[in-house]
């Protein structure tokens, strides 16, 4: 009996091993931009001239969520950013979006089909500020601190529950931190 | 006569434009090669299982423009590579780097190999040692010693003798 002991256990190990990598997404790549300091940006804003620049939202905490008309996850992400803008935490957090790679009236008239989350959204129409961001997979959402470091990356579309129990207590703790 | 020498100017700089535009984007040889070499090893990050010299998703020409655009204000293959892991971690490495959190990475297998080796050392041994004693001649309890000097015709006695003397 006691020699069956090191492979059954060895099989245990294994099937362990084999079990979380079942569960994990090959898609969640680890950022290595969280703790570092967001990559500055001046780009032009989908509905006004006045060019955005990451430095305007200094002291504030802030999501980047890049967003594009032709991403199909981005409409199961939409509503859920849509209901979380009209919440009330938007006015402490507010959302700005970066439009990648898109075409300027694709992008309007999504928005105005889908609703508009964002206090502004940034047109990265080469998607250089993406590959800044290491951005490869649409949708993305970044948590930026007041002293604009990231803090964390959310790869993929948010989900209520994503939302509710990583990113709004990441929120509230940011907030409570000084700038 | 000037305006015709101006508009000859004109035609000219446009053909030369148009022509410029028309070159594709694989002008200088030298650069391709060094941007193919340097790609090979990197990942693209949509179709995570190609390299990104050899993808046609968009981020992967996007990544590649970039890196023509490296290559061509003269950084190094180091820099270039440091450029793309400070965005995208070591995961666009296919060769990732020796350092601690990758050392089950490259020590792995040969911890595995380390593992089987002894485990098939230890496992000959036994079996050495269990075949050694499988070759000694068994003992006889008394029962079939008696049925044996039956057999014989002799007494147990004999037999027990002979048995201690081989």
């Amino acid at each position: 009996m006691k020699r069956y002991l090191i492979p059954a256990a060895l099989f245990v190990v294994l099937i362990g091993f084999l079990a979380v990598g079942l569960k994990r997404d090959p898609r969640d790549v680890p950022s290595p931009l969280v703790g570092k300091p967001a990559p500055a940006f001046t780009l032009p804003q989908l509905d006004t001239e006045k060019p955005f620049s990451t430095g305007d939202l200094r002291g504030q905490v802030w999501l980047l969520n890049v967003w594009a008309s032709w991403c199909v996850s981005c409409r199961d992400e939409h509503p859920v950013l849509v209901k979380f803008s009209r919440s009330g935490a938007t006015p402490a957090v507010p959302i700005v979006g970066l439009n990648y790679k898109d075409q300027i009236g694709d992008a309007k008239a999504w928005l105005t089909r889908f609703g508009n989350p964002y206090v502004l959204s940034a047109v990265d129409l080469d998607g250089r500020v993406g590959i800044d961001y290491g951005v490869y997979g649409v949708p993305e959402t970044y948590v930026i601190d007041k002293r604009g470091i990231i803090r964390m990356k959310h790869t993929g579309p948010i989900t209520e529950r994503s939302l509710a129990e990583r990113i709004v207590p990441l929120l509230a703790e940011l907030n409570k931190e000084g700038g | 006569m000037k305006h015709l020498f101006l508009m000859l100017l004109v035609a000219i700089f446009a053909a030369s434009a148009q022509a410029k535009e028309a070159v594709p984007m694989a002008e200088d040889p030298v650069i391709e090669a060094r941007l193919v070499r340097i790609s090979d090893d990197l990942r693209c990050l949509v179709c995570q299982n190609e390299s990104l010299s050899g993808s046609h998703a968009d981020l992967a020409k996007d990544l590649r423009r970039e890196i023509r655009g490296l290559i061509k204000a003269g950084k190094t293959d180091a820099e270039i590579l440091d450029f793309m892991v400070a965005r995208y971690g070591d995961f666009v490495l296919y060769r990732p780097p020796v350092k601690p959190t990758t050392w089950l990475l490259w020590g792995g297998p040969f911890v595995l190999l380390i593992g089987a080796v002894v485990g098939l050392l230890n496992f000959v041994r036994r079996r050495t040692k269990a075949s050694v004693a499988s070759a000694k001649p068994a003992e006889l309890s008394d029962a079939e010693r008696q049925r044996a000097a039956n057999l014989l015709g002799t007494t147990s006695s004999s037999i027990s003798q002979k048995d201690t003397q081989s």
